[in-house]
């Protein structure tokens, strides 16, 4: 080991670390807003990838279909919600089709898009849009009805999406993987170094998104809306704030989140309809670090998850595995000393 | 009384159907869903071709997922012998599988043909033979070539799991006896996004030769990384990575790659008097002609060659009992045994009383990479 190699390590280390940190925000940002442990969030990093592999045979990808089967399932889940609380059938047809337009919108405009071709960056774009309209209706169909449960509750449920988004994942886009051509395929060396334009996009993303969220969080009406189911859920409902429009909003944002993800990592490797859940549970791993409360800290420690990583393959590479995710019991064990009980759970 | 009619007569089409009944069952246990599924799918599709009858009996295959899981595949096998009472059992894709498989059918004394090599000790595998090549049997093929091209060191890159494991502990012994010496052996797991660091390791204990030992597409992301580290030694990889899949995701990184490889997948290139010319060509054009142009697969053709084994088998235990009964299961088995050298798409078979692989030395193919196709050095 010497600089030369320690420096490519902690590059390589850096770009997975800056892929982690961003499902680590995301698995935070929807623990904190609803409660959720969000298990599938690695599912919308494969479907992101996925769809824009397919998107480059020039076929429709399969997501396309499954938006729409999950968007009239959610539209005739609010239909008969509205129906039985307010007995009139304006406001029904109302709320359901408010649920049904975007993704009716995003799968036409796919399906025409799909065997013309398109620059890559299009159909980039429209990967993420087919995946982020995933978000909203994912939360109308397994979580919304189950919004008051316990945490425990809803981590159940996450899993049971998680195994049914892998395997549609498996229907979709076969058992075999799909690497995306680069985004920017130019190298730079620096001394003993080769940075590659991938990573350069990838880092730069990560900053603009957690830019993005600040801003987001910190100026805008909905972001402190946001912010106050977090801190209160009550006293937020209390005040106005919708509970279940802010779950859709975030878990929108947290497909958002995971459908870039998979296009930052698509081109460095082979991503299979099951290669998420690996990933966002080191994204998970980090948001645990950080005790599913502090964006700063899910950043930092999936930067840390990513540098150890590549130093654990380096020096051990049969025991990667174990090295990173035993990470997470010196944590948990510093947290549980150091945890001070309050009274609102909540 | 016309009720008491009715029933004699539901009483005699039941037992009348129940002879009938007697038709040869055969349990399938594949890996339709998990990480498995890119070698169990190909295996199903061609069973949709598998004989409708043998030797005149009738034959139902009843084809059971396990998930790439080792409990819900010993399940799936308890659940075969006790409730469908099956003759034989296929299975699994997955070695770690197909071992779980192994104890349930030993003690149900059912044949069990597994479709991945199952490193269970000679004794353990009274029941179990194996359609696919030993590792060994592939690593002789490798290792002979790579004496041809003067190499002298070896790096390994493999799976962290039992197919890598196996391969390693197949091809070190041989590589000793040929003088050479694996000088590195680092892993990955499939899930990986990245295998720089063992890339870089493996790089600067330059070896001549590199031993990339992974799947289908999972096969080309560790190859790319060694050829991204500047690595310009030979790579070779395994039959489990002899797939278009390998040079579709590896594109010109691959180029010039050593692949090995059972015979059937690369059925019109084998020299004519090659013995499984002839069924490899029909294995292909059958398996093509249903899943499409260019889809051939190694797993594909272990299906294909269980139809072969069994057609050769199910005559000679007849002459032992009924399908259904101990003494056919039995009769079976002992069929496997002593029916002798037997040709398949994937080379010549010959499983005795001490040897349940069967395969000889002979019968791994090397390829090359050449424009985006394999080429039989």
């Amino acid at each position: 080991m010497d600089f030369s190699i320690a420096s490519i390590l902690t590059l390589d280390g850096l770009t997975n670390g800056a892929v982690y940190a961003l499902l680590g925000l995301a698995i935070v940002l929807v623990f904190t807003v609803t409660r959720i442990i969000f298990i599938p969030q690695g599912e919308f990093v494969a479907y992101g990838a996925l769809t824009l592999a397919i998107f480059q045979t020039g076929k429709v990808p399969g997501t396309v279909w499954l938006l729409l089967l999950l968007a009239a399932v959610a539209a005739l889940m609010e239909l008969v919600q509205v129906w039985r609380t307010q007995r009139r059938a304006l406001p029904a047809f109302k709320a359901a089709a408010r649920l049904v337009v975007l993704p009716v919108l995003v799968s036409v405009l796919a399906i025409w898009a799909a065997p013309q071709l398109l620059p890559l960056w299009v159909q980039a774009v429209l990967s993420v849009a087919v995946v982020t309209v995933y978000g909203p209706l994912v939360y109308r169909v397994a979580y919304q009805s189950l919004e008051s449960s316990t945490p425990l509750v809803l981590l159940i449920v996450s899993v049971g999406v998680h195994f049914a988004l892998t395997g549609l994942g498996l229907l979709f886009f076969g058992a075999e993987g799909f690497r995306n051509p680069a985004f920017w395929d130019t190298r730079f060396t620096i001394g003993p170094v080769m940075l590659s334009g991938q990573a350069i996009i990838t880092f730069a993303a990560t900053v603009a998104l957690i830019v993005l969220l600040w801003l987001y969080f910190e100026r805008s009406l909905r972001g402190k809306a946001l912010r106050a189911i977090a801190v209160n859920r009550t006293g937020a409902r209390l005040m106005g704030i919708s509970s279940q429009a802010s779950g859709q909003l975030t878990l929108t944002m947290a497909a958002f989140i995971g459908a870039l993800s998979g296009l930052l990592i698509g081109p460095t490797t082979t991503v299979f309809f099951d290669s998420g859940f690996l990933i966002g549970l080191k994204g998970f791993v980090a948001a645990v670090a950080a005790g599913l409360a502090s964006y700063p800290g899910a950043l930092i420690a999936a930067l840390g998850v990513g540098v150890i990583e590549a130093f654990g393959s380096f020096w051990a590479s049969a025991f990667k595995e174990v090295i990173v995710f035993t990470l997470i019991l010196p944590v948990l064990l510093l947290r549980s000393l150091s945890s001070k009980h309050s009274d609102e759970d909540h | 009384m016309k009720a008491v009619k009715t029933l004699i007569a539901v009483a005699v089409t039941a037992l009348a159907s129940t002879a009938a009944l007697a038709d040869i069952n055969v349990g399938v246990i594949l890996s339709l869903t998990g990480p498995g599924s890119g070698l169990g799918i190909p295996m199903q599709n061609q069973f949709k071709l598998f004989p409708q009858t043998i030797a005149g009996e009738k034959v139902n295959l009843i084809i059971l997922d396990d998930a790439s899981d080792p409990g819900k595949g010993a399940a799936n096998a308890r659940r075969l012998v006790t409730e469908d009472k099956v003759d034989l059992i296929i299975g699994s894709c997955l070695t770690p599988v197909a071992a779980a498989i192994t104890p349930v059918a030993t003690e149900a004394k059912t044949v069990q043909l597994a479709a991945s090599p199952v490193g269970v000790p000679p004794g353990a595998d009274q029941w179990m033979f194996r359609l696919p090549q030993g590792n060994d049997v592939m690593a002789h093929a490798m290792v002979e070539h790579m004496k041809k091209q003067g190499v002298k060191t070896i790096g390994f890159l493999g799976y962290t799991d039992a197919y890598g494991e196996l391969w390693l502990k197949a091809i070190t012994p041989l590589a000793e006896k040929a003088g050479m010496k694996v000088v590195a052996a680092e892993r990955f797991a499939r899930t990986d996004t990245s295998v720089t660091p063992q890339a870089l390791k493996l790089t600067a204990a330059n070896p001549d030769a590199m031993l990339v030992v992974a799947s289908g597409s999972g096969a080309a992301m560790p190859h790319k990384a060694i050829v991204e580290r500047g690595y310009k030694g030979k790579i070779y990889q395994t039959h489990a990575a002899a797939t278009p899949d390998l040079v579709r995701i590896g594109g010109k990184d691959v180029e010039g790659s050593f692949v090995v490889s059972g015979p059937a997948v690369i059925a019109e290139q084998l020299p004519d008097n090659h013995p499984s010319k002839k069924l490899a060509i029909d294995f292909v054009t059958q398996y093509e002609k249903l899943v499409g142009q260019g889809q051939r697969n190694q797993f594909a053709g272990h299906s294909y060659d269980a139809a072969i084994a069994l057609n050769k088998a199910v005559p000679i235990a007849l002459k032992k009992g009924k399908p259904g009964t101990p003494e056919f299961r039995a009769g079976l088995r002992d069929a496997f045994e002593t029916m002798g050298r037997t040709v398949f798409a994937h080379g010549v078979m010959n499983w005795t009383k001490d040897d349940h692989w069967g395969y000889t030395n002979e019968t791994g193919v090397m390829l090359k990479v050449v424009d985006g196709k394999f080429k039989v050095e």
